[in-house]
C-alpha cells in the first residue's frame, strides 16, 4: 500500500497506512510519553498519557496516539497546550493512586509535576492498572492466569476469584513487565512463589543452576510439541 | 396462529382478524407497566377476571394487561375502551364498583378519575393534560394491546412495514428512507441512524450483525424497559427492517438480567414471530433470512456503551475499547455490526409505514421525530411521556408534569441520566433536542428527566450522581477511574463542610481532562453533573465551603436541629426516636436538644407532629 502524508507538530511526515499515530511520530523522531504502551503488546489505551490533539484548527480533539491510526492529511499536535495539560493531570492522578511508584514520579517531574493536589492512596501503593501484566499473560505467555477484576473503586489485577490460579505457570512475565514493580516473586530452596502459588524450579541437568519453573517448561513442551526433557538444560549449557 | 409463507397470507390473516374483532366491544386494559406492576396491577387484573366471571361478563368484556399507560404517579391505571375512560389509583376493592357502575350502567366513577387543579373531573385520556402535549409514536400501542398477543399487534397495524419493503424496496432504498427521516440514535449519542446503517452496509463482508441495546441503566429511567415489556414486537419489526437494510441475518437483543419481564416478553415475542414465519428462513417468501436472539447482560452501566456491550456479549470483561475501528466496521466477533437502542428500533416501522417526510415534519430542525422521557422527581404527574423533539422544558414540567409537587419552586431539571447535567430555571423555555441540551451543558442521554425543587441541594445531587458513576466506571482509563474517585471524594468533603476554596478550581481542571481524555462516553460525560452545577449553582458550593451552610437543608453535617420551646408539647415522640439520647425533658414540658450529643440524623424532625423541631443551616 502507498504511504500516507500527515502533519505532526508542523512537520509533514510519511507513514505506512495502519500505523498508530504514536509509532508514526516515533518513526519521525517525535517522542510521546507512554505508560501502558509496550512494543510487544496490543495497545489498549488505558493510561491516556499518550494523548495528542488532532484535527483542523477550531475543531480539534484529543485522542490517544497509541491506538489512533494515521489518516491522510491528518493534522496532529503532540505538544499542544491541551495535550500537555491532560498529560499533567493524568500524572497528577497517578501520583495520588500510586505514591510509591518511582516511574510515575520521574515522568511527572519531567513534565513539571512534583506534587499531587489529590488525596493520596496508601503510601505503599504502586499499581497504576496499566494492565501490561494481564496483557502479557494473555498475549505473550498465552495462559491468562491473571485478569482485571472489579470496577473502578475496587479495580485490581487478580487471579480468578482471587484463588490460586491453576493456569499460572510461574513464568514471572508479569513481574518482568510491570513498569512500577508491583508484582514480585520470591525464590528460595528451589521454589518460586508468585501469585500465592509455589512452583518447583527445574535445575539444569548439566550445571545445576535453576532454569525455570517445571510448570513453565511443561507449557513450552506443550506448545512446541518437543519432549519436556529437552528443556532441562539451561541456555548456557546447550 | 398459522405460519405465514407469503405477504398475502399475512395480510389475509390480518383482514380476517379485524373482521372478527368488534371495535366497539368493551375492553378493560389494566396497566402492567413498570410503575403499576409493583403497585399491584396483577391483583387488580385478577380482581377484574374474577368479577367478570362471577357476573357472567367474561365473554362480553375483553380483559387485558397492557404495557405502560404513562402517568405512573397514579398507579394502578385502568383504561376502559372504547370510551377511553382512564381510571387511576385503582385497587382490587374498586373493581366490583367499576364493573357494576361503568361497565354495566355506563356511569363514570368520578373518584377514580384525574382531577384538574380547579377540581374539574377528567375522565377521558384525551382530556388529561399529561397526555395532551404528547405525540405517541413509540408508545402509541401501549394502552391498546396485550404485549403477549401477536394477534393484538397485528390488529393494531403491526408488521405492516414488512410488506412495504419486501419485494418493493431495495435495502439501499430502506436506508435512504431512514436517512431522510432524520432519525438519530435514541440511546443518547444522537448519531444519524440511517448513516450508521449505510456505513455498515458499505463495509464488505458476508456476515453482519445487528444489536438492539436494551441495557438501560440510568437511575430513574425506564423508557426502554417499558417498550420491551409493553410492545416487544415493535422492536423485532424494527430489527427485521434493519437487518434487511444492512444485510444482516442475525440480530441480538442485549437486555439486562434485572429486567426479567422484558426478557420474558421479548422471548415470547421471538417465539411467536418464529412460529408465524416472521423470523427465520425465507421471511414471508422474500428470500431474506433473519433471526433474533437474546443476550443477557449482568447489569453494568458501562455495558450500555456499544464497544463494552460487544465485549460483554463476546464473554469478555465489559470494558469499552478505543475507536476507530467503529462497530460498523469491526463489531461483534469482528464483524460489521449496527447497534441501536430499543427506542430507535421501535421508531423504524412507523417511518417505513408513513414515510420519511411525515416523520421529518415532527420535531426540530436537526432533531426529528419524538422522544420518550421518563419524567420523574418533584412533579405532580410522574411517568413516561413521549413528546415531539423541541417541546420545551416548561411544557414538560408544568403542562405534562402538572407543576411542582407541593407547589414549590422549580430549581433544576437533570436530563440525560447520571452523566447528564442540571439545567436551571433560566432555560425552562429551552426547546429540548440533542443540540440544545448540549449547548447548556447537559445531554439527551436515553431520556431521563429528573425535576428538582428547592429541597434539592445541588452539591448533594452532584455527589449522588458521582457516586453512581464512580461505582459504574469500568476503571479501564485513568481520567475516568481516578477522576470519578477524586470528584466523589471532594464532593463528599464539601457536603460535610470540609470543602476548601481551591477545590472548585481543582474540580473544574480535572473535569476538563475527564471530558477530553477519557476513553468512552461514560468518562467523557461523567464530569457533566459537576460542571453544570458548578456553572449554574456555584453559590451553593460557596455556601457549603465558605459559610459551612447547606441552603437547601439537605447536607446533614451542616444542619442544626433545635426544639422550639413555644411549640413543643412534650409528647416525647422525638425522645423515643433519638438514637443518641440527645433530647431531654419532662413529659408534657418543652424538650431540649443537646447539640453536643446530636448526630443530626433528622429523626426528631421527621417525628414531630407539631413542627416544633426546627432545622437551620
Amino acid at each position: 500500500m502507498s504511504e500516507l502524508n500527515l502533519t505532526i507538530d508542523g512537520q509533514v511526515v510519511k507513514s505506512q497506512p495502519g500505523l498508530s499515530l504514536l509509532l508514526a511520530a516515533r518513526a519521525n523522531g517525535i517522542d510521546i510519553p507512554t505508560l501502558c504502551f509496550h512494543d510487544d503488546l496490543k495497545p489498549e489505551g488505558h493510561c491516556r498519557l499518550c494523548v495528542v490533539e488532532i484535527g483542523p484548527p477550531g475543531r480539534t480533539r484529543l485522542v490517544n496516539s497509541c491506538t489512533y491510526p494515521v489518516e491522510e492529511g491528518l493534522v496532529v499536535q503532540t505538544q499542544s497546550e491541551k495535550a500537555l495539560a491532560s498529560r499533567r493531570m493524568v500524572l497528577e492522578l497517578l501520583l495520588a493512586q500510586a505514591p510509591a511508584a518511582e516511574l510515575i514520579q520521574k515522568l511527572a517531574a519531567e513534565m513539571g509535576v512534583y506534587e499531587t493536589r489529590f488525596k493520596k492512596a496508601d503510601p505503599q501503593a504502586r499499581c497504576i492498572l496499566c494492565a501490561q501484566c494481564v496483557r502479557t499473560c494473555r498475549e505473550v505467555v498465552g495462559v491468562s492466569a491473571i485478569s482485571m477484576a472489579y470496577r473502578t473503586p475496587k479495580k485490581m489485577v487478580a487471579t480468578p476469584f482471587k484463588e490460586d490460579s491453576e493456569a499460572c505457570i510461574g513464568c514471572g512475565s508479569c513481574v518482568f513487565i510491570c513498569p512500577t514493580n508491583v508484582i514480585m516473586y520470591t525464590e528460595k530452596d528451589g521454589i518460586r512463589t508468585v501469585w500465592g502459588r509455589h512452583f518447583e524450579l527445574q535445575a539444569c541437568q548439566k550445571c545445576g543452576t535453576y532454569i525455570a519453573p517445571k510448570a513453565q517448561l511443561e507449557h513450552w513442551a506443550k506448545i512446541t510439541g518437543d519432549p519436556v526433557e529437552s528443556f532441562f538444560t539451561c541456555r548456557d549449557c546447550r | 396462529m398459522p405460519k405465514f409463507e407469503t405477504i398475502s397470507q399475512l395480510e389475509e390473516y390480518r383482514r380476517r382478524l379485524l373482521a372478527q374483532r368488534d371495535a366497539q366491544a368493551p375492553q378493560v386494559l389494566v396497566c402492567g407497566g413498570p410503575g403499576c406492576l409493583p403497585m399491584g396491577s396483577e391483583e387488580v387484573a385478577a380482581a377484574f377476571q374474577q368479577e367478570l366471571k362471577q357476573r357472567g361478563l367474561a365473554a362480553k368484556v375483553i380483559l387485558k394487561e397492557s404495557g405502560c399507560q404513562g402517568l405512573c404517579a397514579r398507579a394502578v391505571k385502568v383504561m376502559l375502551r372504547p370510551r377511553e375512560i382512564t381510571y387511576q389509583q385503582v385497587t382490587p376493592e374498586d373493581v366490583p364498583e367499576i364493573v357494576e357502575e361503568t361497565l354495566v350502567k355506563g356511569k363514570i366513577l368520578e373518584r377514580l378519575c384525574y382531577q384538574a387543579d380547579d377540581g374539574a373531573v377528567k375522565a377521558k385520556k384525551s382530556e388529561i393534560p399529561f397526555y395532551q402535549g404528547q405525540h405517541p409514536l413509540v408508545l402509541g400501542k401501549m394502552d391498546l394491546i396485550d404485549p403477549t398477543s401477536l394477534d393484538d399487534y397485528l390488529a393494531a397495524g403491526g408488521y405492516r412495514a414488512i410488506p412495504h419493503i419486501f419485494g418493493k424496496m431495495s435495502p439501499e432504498a430502506v436506508i435512504d428512507v431512514v436517512e431522510r427521516s432524520g432519525l438519530r440514535g435514541r440511546g443518547g449519542g444522537g448519531f444519524p441512524t440511517g448513516r450508521k446503517w449505510r456505513l455498515c452496509r458499505q463495509v464488505p463482508g458476508d456476515v453482519k450483525y445487528l444489536i438492539c441495546n436494551g441495557d438501560e441503566g440510568d437511575p430513574g429511567a425506564f423508557m426502554d424497559r417499558a417498550v420491551m415489556e409493553g410492545d416487544p414486537h415493535a422492536v423485532l419489526e424494527g430489527m427485521i427492517i434493519g437487518g434487511y437494510a444492512i444485510g444482516a441475518n442475525q440480530g441480538f437483543i442485549y437486555v439486562r438480567h434485572e429486567y426479567p419481564l422484558a426478557v420474558k416478553r421479548l422471548s415470547l415475542a421471538i417465539d411467536q414471530a418464529r412460529a408465524s414465519g416472521l423470523l427465520g428462513a425465507d421471511l414471508l417468501g422474500s428470500g431474506f433470512n433473519f433471526d433474533v436472539k437474546i443476550s443477557k447482560g449482568a447489569g453494568a452501566f458501562v455495558c450500555g456503551e456499544e464497544t463494552a456491550l460487544i465485549a460483554s456479549m463476546e464473554g469478555n470483561i465489559g470494558e469499552p475499547r478505543n475507536r476507530p475501528p467503529f462497530p460498523a466496521q469491526h463489531g461483534l466477533w469482528g464483524k460489521p455490526t449496527v447497534i441501536n437502542n430499543v427506542e430507535s428500533w421501535a421508531n423504524v416501522p412507523e417511518i417505513i409505514n408513513q414515510g420519511p417526510e411525515w416523520y421529518a415534519a415532527i420535531g426540530t430542525d436537526k432533531s426529528k421525530g419524538t422522544k420518550v422521557f421518563s419524567l420523574v422527581g418533584a412533579v405532580n404527574n410522574t411517568g413516561l411521556v413521549e413528546v415531539p423533539m423541541g417541546t420545551t422544558l416548561r411544557q414538560m414540567v408544568y403542562e405534562l408534569g402538572g407543576g411542582i409537587r407541593g407547589g414549590g419552586d422549580f430549581k433544576a431539571v437533570q436530563t440525560g441520566g447520571p452523566s447528564g447535567g442540571c439545567i436551571p430555571k433560566q432555560y425552562l423555555d429551552l426547546p429540548v433536542d440533542y443540540d440544545s441540551l448540549q449547548s447548556v451543558g447537559s445531554i439527551m442521554g436515553s431520556g431521563g428527566m429528573i425535576v428538582m425543587d428547592e429541597h434539592s441541594c445541588m452539591v448533594d445531587v452532584a455527589r449522588y450522581f458521582m457516586s453512581f458513576l464512580n461505582d459504574e466506571s469500568c476503571g479501564k482509563c485513568t481520567p475516568c477511574r481516578e477522576g470519578t474517585k477524586h470528584l466523589l471524594e471532594i464532593l463528599t468533603a464539601i457536603t460535610k463542610g470540609e470543602g476548601q476554596e481551591e477545590h472548585l478550581a481543582l474540580m473544574e481542571e480535572l473535569c476538563v481532562t475527564m471530558k477530553d481524555a477519557s476513553l468512552c462516553g461514560l468518562g467523557q460525560s461523567a464530569a457533566n453533573p459537576v460542571l453544570s452545577t458548578l456553572k449554574y449553582f456555584r453559590e451553593e458550593y460557596e455556601a457549603h465551603i465558605l459559610q459551612k451552610k447547606c441552603p437547601a437543608l439537605v447536607c446533614r453535617p451542616l444542619l442544626k436541629y433545635t426544639i422550639d420551646p413555644e411549640t413543643c408539647t412534650g409528647c416525647l415522640a422525638c425522645v423515643r426516636e433519638c438514637p443518641a439520647d440527645a433530647i431531654r425533658g419532662e413529659a408534657g414540658e418543652p424538650q431540649e436538644l443537646d447539640q453536643a450529643l446530636c448526630v443530626k440524623c433528622g429523626m426528631c424532625h421527621a417525628m414531630c407532629k407539631f413542627d416544633a423541631v426546627k432545622v437551620e443551616s
